[in-house]
């Protein structure tokens, strides 16, 4: 299976904080958020369209979410993706005593999941949060 | 519609990030917000979509699905299950009145729980890098008059503090300054962000390096040289190069983001970037600031510090203050499954915590205070909508330097929705009649 | 309609001349009036101390920098916590406490009114935010304007009149008590991590002097028909020997004064009033500006005393700051504040071990008892920074018991010892002079009329000490007059009983006092017009967002004055 190793930064983005304004359910802040930006040469190795769904997996979880080009020039083996719950998914809760959670450079592989549904916010809180 | 049914209010303070713009001028035609002057990409979408993913009533979950309740039965329930509770948690208060929170502070006081600010898991190391070194700051416009070095460590202002640059640094005009041409701007980020696009010079590091570069630059700026070749993926010449920016400068700023805070090393980051400005201030005159992110933690910090004398991750279970990030902080607290219960306000740690935190949240008795439909408010117990502060509410607010605002209130809030202010009250006095106060 | 008589104690009202005598006093509807009626809730002050209620002119409680200083402090408040009581709030202490705990603490001592002595104006909001969080005591702030770009540039210009308006307009703005003036000039240097020396050297690119600008804010406080003269912190408090500074400070106004009451108020002078020429030969510059003093009535001073703790030391003083934080190693937090002033934190503990501690120990206490007018010498810590302001009755017990001072001298550093005049100095202060130095003299020079009195019409504020001054000997049992001090029997707060036997048992929020000053309209508007061109070059704030509303305040009370008059 295609596969790259990166190290995963979350941040905030233009469009996240425009979508984060326009309501967490909305069209344009899933549009933002959910989403992955790698280097071109990872996008190359990964050989998913602009736009096409990648499976993003740490040693904490595991998303699908869209796949771009990052436009502020990543470097091969980092990715981006803005704040928001398709992160979370994969963030290390340890805070090593600081009160912090490790929200940036944290190890993630990278694969096609073409096949594969980004889930909205509303699937990812009924399927993963609980039932009460 | 005449004339007459717009209006236009100026100097409306915006209420989105840690920029603290106070210059907006808002154009209101019949009872709607049509336009925002002066405010930036983000800041526009918050006023006109203002009525985006409201909702007017407050909820109460009964038989597995939130359901309208009226505002006496919400704040029955809300306080039934805060003073019932053995430990529970206030969480949020960065998106809210500095008058808001003081009365959280005192709610979290009377049920004996933990009141914690979203810093634990944004600005945190800073703060706790203060209390070991401490920090050597000031307001933006002294850095707007002069500064002729500024540097965004782990910072990217073009998308997540976007009028900063123009209203406060590089491209600002000051006293002493007149604008781009006076000053250096120099970015230091694991990418080649929009922002470093705009630098004189960009240091591209090596993601979780910035306690070694900050060590390296240390060692640079008192003289001794480097023995590595590259550190953190920069060259030792670029550190000497820039290390002698820093020091031949007349007054410099270095304006850190998350970037710093959240990568590995975390308040050893801080007490690194700390300890540089204060060597700096040996040779010149050198600051740091924070690149708060939410428009009122600042707020949050302030009022939970002089209420407790502890910014946050505030246990007020014992009776008295007790601080100690890492045991008292929210996410450690809900890591460990400690809390029986949970208010959160303003904030939505469903989609910002990371996963096995957030998990918990959901599991346990959950009150919400929001104007939004969030994914907080998807898994609570009892959610109150509330006004927008800013738009809909009045208070003050903090800005990243600690200056306060006034807000305004520009319009009334849906009907029956009601401010923060209120609904905590309500909550608060409820709580003492049920303990008997 | 609420009635308090309080019978039977000694009653010590130096502004009304009583000294010790037993009487009544009678409160109605929080004011002291001639007798109140058979119904009224009686306090037996028997065999006690009577007094007005503490006022303390100086003590950093409230604002940024007091804030930032308890946020980078938790080691401070770890080892002192206040619980939760059905009454009072949870908190913390020591050297900087939360805000309801400085309330607490200030009302079991009999304070009942307390001033902020420092405020940046662009601030200031969330100084009174803190002021509306600290219950028992009556308040107001000073706003700092010594470097502030406005005054400067009207100052260099020579428009005085401009100027006064302009300051009326801050003081109204701001919700401010009094003209602050904070190392005048040198703040501004600070800005460009830069420092100024005496009184006559030139502010970098202000081309304007300390000098001047002391001489000016001075005229103009005169002007504005001020309650309080302007409060100055002196120039180079970080130099050896400083003392030179204080009296060339005090003496450039001299000539400005034309009788009445004091024109300047120079304030922790213990701090400004070192002799020598470098830390090695520091020495007690405390007998040279006593005399001045004594020669001089347009001055009036607060000690600043020192207290051998662990304290913090916070001032807008930015460059003295910063050589304290290198010369002890400890932590160091600055906030410059655009346009107006600057502010530093550092960490700090005075011990008897180290030479120039003592010196300053000293300095403190000669001030106290080689100026002669106990009205002209007030006592403070400047708290937090020469101690916390809960010292205060250990320094009543120095004030008053030569054996006490003498205990702590001969633990002192012996070459300190050698070179003080302390230890030889045998005066001691009457209850009476302690009730001038802690109440009547401060209200006096606050111009707070109905405070530090108890004759009719003043606020009924009173606190009673369990000492009977018929039978104790202060100079002999001190630790009783210190014990008593510490400890009310009862505090009273515009007829109300706060406190009882040192334990909260009522609490009130206050109210915050500012001034009003009204000057000529035509005068006021030319200031206008200028304040709006240059408003947005200086500030990163808009115009209409700086003035504070008097609804801000929990309890407002405003004093009006009038230009000229």
């Amino acid at each position: 299976m295609t596969l790259v190793k990166v190290r995963l930064v979350s941040g905030r983005s233009i469009g996240q904080g425009k979508g984060k304004e326009l309501g967490k359910f909305s069209q344009q802040y899933f549009q933002s958020v959910a989403i992955c930006e790698l280097s071109s040469d990872d996008m190359n190795i990964l050989a998913v369209p602009e736009g096409g769904n990648v499976r993003v997996k740490t040693d904490f979880g595991d998303v699908v979410v869209k796949a771009y080009t990052s436009k502020q020039s990543l470097p091969k083996g980092i990715a981006f993706m803005p704040y928001g719950p398709w992160a979370n998914r994969l963030t290390d809760p340890e805070t090593h005593g600081s009160g912090m959670p490790s929200l940036k450079g944290i190890e993630a592989e990278v694969s096609p999941a073409l096949k594969e549904e980004v889930p909205t916010l509303e699937t990812l809180v009924k399927n993963l949060y609980s039932e009460k | 519609m005449t004339a007459l049914s717009e209006k236009i209010i100026s100097d409306v303070v915006c209420t989105i990030c840690g920029t603290g713009c106070d210059d907006l001028q808002i154009r209101i035609k019949d009872g709607k917000i049509i336009e925002a002057k002066n405010a930036c990409a983000v800041s526009i979408s918050k006023f006109l979509e203002q009525h985006a993913q409201r909702y007017s009533s407050p909820m109460i979950r009964r038989d597995g699905e939130l359901k309208c309740a009226s505002f006496d039965e919400a704040v029955c329930k809300a306080a039934t299950i805060l003073s019932e509770s053995r430990y529970p948690i206030l969480l949020g208060w960065s998106l809210t009145s500095a008058e808001a929170t003081c009365i959280g502070v005192e709610l979290a006081e009377l049920v004996g729980g933990v009141v914690d600010n979203n810093t634990g898991f944004c600005h945190g190391p800073g703060l706790i890098g203060a209390q070991d070194i401490g920090v050597s700051t000031c307001t933006l416009g002294e850095v707007r008059h002069r500064a002729d070095v500024v540097v965004y460590w782990g910072a990217n202002p073009i998308h997540a503090h976007p009028r900063h640059i123009a209203r406060y640094t590089v491209l600002s005009k000051g006293r002493f300054r007149e604008g781009r041409k006076e000053r250096k701007m120099i970015v230091v980020d694991v990418r080649k962000t929009d922002t470093a696009r705009m630098a004189d010079l960009f240091i591209q590091i090596e993601p979780n390096g910035d306690y070694e570069l900050l060590s390296a630059l240390r060692m640079a700026v008192k003289g001794e040289e480097l023995e590595q070749q590259v550190i953190a993926g920069v060259s030792s010449e670029r550190i000497e190069e820039l290390a002698d920016l820093l020091v031949r400068c007349e007054f410099g700023i270095i304006f850190y983001g998350v970037g710093l805070t959240m990568s590995r090393g975390k308040s050893r980051n801080l007490d690194a970037a700390l300890s540089l400005v204060r060597d700096l201030n040996r040779s010149t005159k050198f600051l740091i600031m924070p690149m708060r992110g939410h428009f009122n933690v600042c707020g949050a910090n302030e009022v939970t510090s002089w209420i407790t004398g502890y910014p946050y991750a505030v246990d007020l279970s014992r009776g008295y203050p007790f601080y100690n990030p890492g045991e008292t902080s929210a996410v450690d607290i809900l890591s460990r499954r400690e809390c029986d219960s949970a208010l959160v306000i303003s904030s939505d740690p469903v989609s910002h915590l990371p996963y096995s935190v957030a998990k918990y949240l959901s599991e346990i008795p959950l009150v919400t205070i929001d104007p939004h439909v969030t994914a907080t408010t998807m898994v609570s117990d009892v959610a109150f909508p509330t006004a927008i502060m800013g738009i809909e509410a009045s208070g003050s607010l903090y800005r990243m330097d600690g200056v306060v605002l006034e807000c305004k209130k520009l319009l009334d809030p849906p009907q029956s929705v009601k401010s923060d202010v209120d609904v905590l009250r309500a909550i608060l006095d409820r709580v003492k009649s049920l303990k008997g106060a | 309609m609420s009635e308090l008589l309080v019978r039977n104690g000694y009653v010590y009202d130096p502004l009304n001349r009583i000294n010790g005598e037993k009487m009544d006093i009678a409160i109605r509807n929080g004011i002291v009036v001639d007798d109140v009626g058979s119904s009224a809730k009686l306090v037996d002050a028997s065999g006690m101390i009577v007094m007005p209620g503490g006022v303390d002119i100086h003590s950093h409680i409230a604002g940024s920098k007091v804030n930032l200083a308890r946020m980078i402090r938790p080691e401070d408040h770890e080892r002192d916590v206040e619980s939760r009581t059905s009454i009072t709030r949870a908190g913390v202490g020591r050297s900087i406490p939360s805000t309801f705990t400085t309330g607490y603490r200030y009302a079991r001592m009999g304070y009942t009114t307390v001033f902020e002595p420092a405020t940046p104006p662009m601030k200031t909001r969330h100084t009174h935010e803190e002021l509306n969080d600290t219950p028992m005591i009556d308040k107001g702030c000073f706003p700092l304007l010594g470097n502030n770009w406005f005054v400067m540039d009207y100052l260099r210009e020579g428009k005085l009149e401009e100027c006064a308006a302009y300051v009326a307009w801050m003081l109204k703005a701001t919700k401010g008590y009094a003209i602050k003036l904070v190392n005048p000039g040198g703040v501004e240097a600070w800005g460009w991590g830069k420092y100024l020396t005496g009184l006559d050297d030139p502010v970098p690119r202000f081309d304007i002097t300390p000098r001047e600008i002391v001489r000016g804010l001075c005229k103009i406080n005169t002007y504005l028909n001020l309650p309080h003269p302007i409060h100055v912190h002196t120039n180079d408090l970080a130099r050896a020997g400083n003392y030179e500074t204080t009296i060339k400070t005090m003496d450039c106004v001299r000539d400005l004064y034309h009788g009445g009451k004091p024109i300047i108020h120079i304030t922790h002078v213990q701090f400004t009033g070192r002799s020598g020429t470098d830390w090695i030969n520091v020495a007690s510059g405390a007998p040279e500006i006593a005399d001045y003093v004594n020669k001089h009535e347009h001055v009036d001073i607060d000690i600043g005393q020192i207290i051998f703790t662990d304290t913090t030391t916070m001032t807008a003083d930015g460059s003295f700051q910063f050589l304290l934080h290198l010369i002890s190693g400890n932590k160091w937090a600055n906030t410059d504040v655009e346009a107006e002033t600057g502010g530093g934190i550092v960490p700090f503990h005075y011990k008897k071990s180290n030479y120039v501690n003592c010196i300053q120990w000293g300095i403190g206490l000669e001030l106290a008892l080689m100026i002669k007018d106990p009205w002209r010498v007030q006592m403070t810590t400047d708290h937090p920074n020469a101690g916390p302001f809960t010292e205060y009755p250990r320094i009543i017990a120095w004030l008053m018991s030569r054996e006490a001072r003498g205990r702590v001298a001969r633990k002192l550093n012996k070459s300190a010892h050698r070179r003080l005049d302390v230890p030889g100095l045998d005066r001691e202060y009457s209850f009476y002079e302690i009730a001038i130095a802690t109440r009547a003299a401060t209200a006096k020079t606050l111009g707070l009329k109905q405070k530090g009195h108890l004759g009719l019409g003043a606020d009924g504020d009173i606190s009673i000490y369990a000492i009977d001054p018929t039978t104790i000997n202060p100079s002999r049992q001190y630790k009783l007059v210190r014990r008593a001090f510490r400890k009310a029997v009862y505090t009273i707060k515009e007829g109300k009983i706060l406190v009882k036997n040192g334990e909260v048992v009522d609490t009130v929020p206050g109210k915050t006092f500012w001034v009003d000053p009204k000057v000529p309209q035509d005068t006021y508007e030319k200031m206008l017009s200028n304040l709006e061109r240059k408003f947005e070059d200086y500030y990163t704030m808009q115009m209409s967002n700086y003035p504070i509303g008097e609804e801000y305040l929990l309890a407002s009370k405003k004093i009006e004055t009038v230009a000229g008059s």
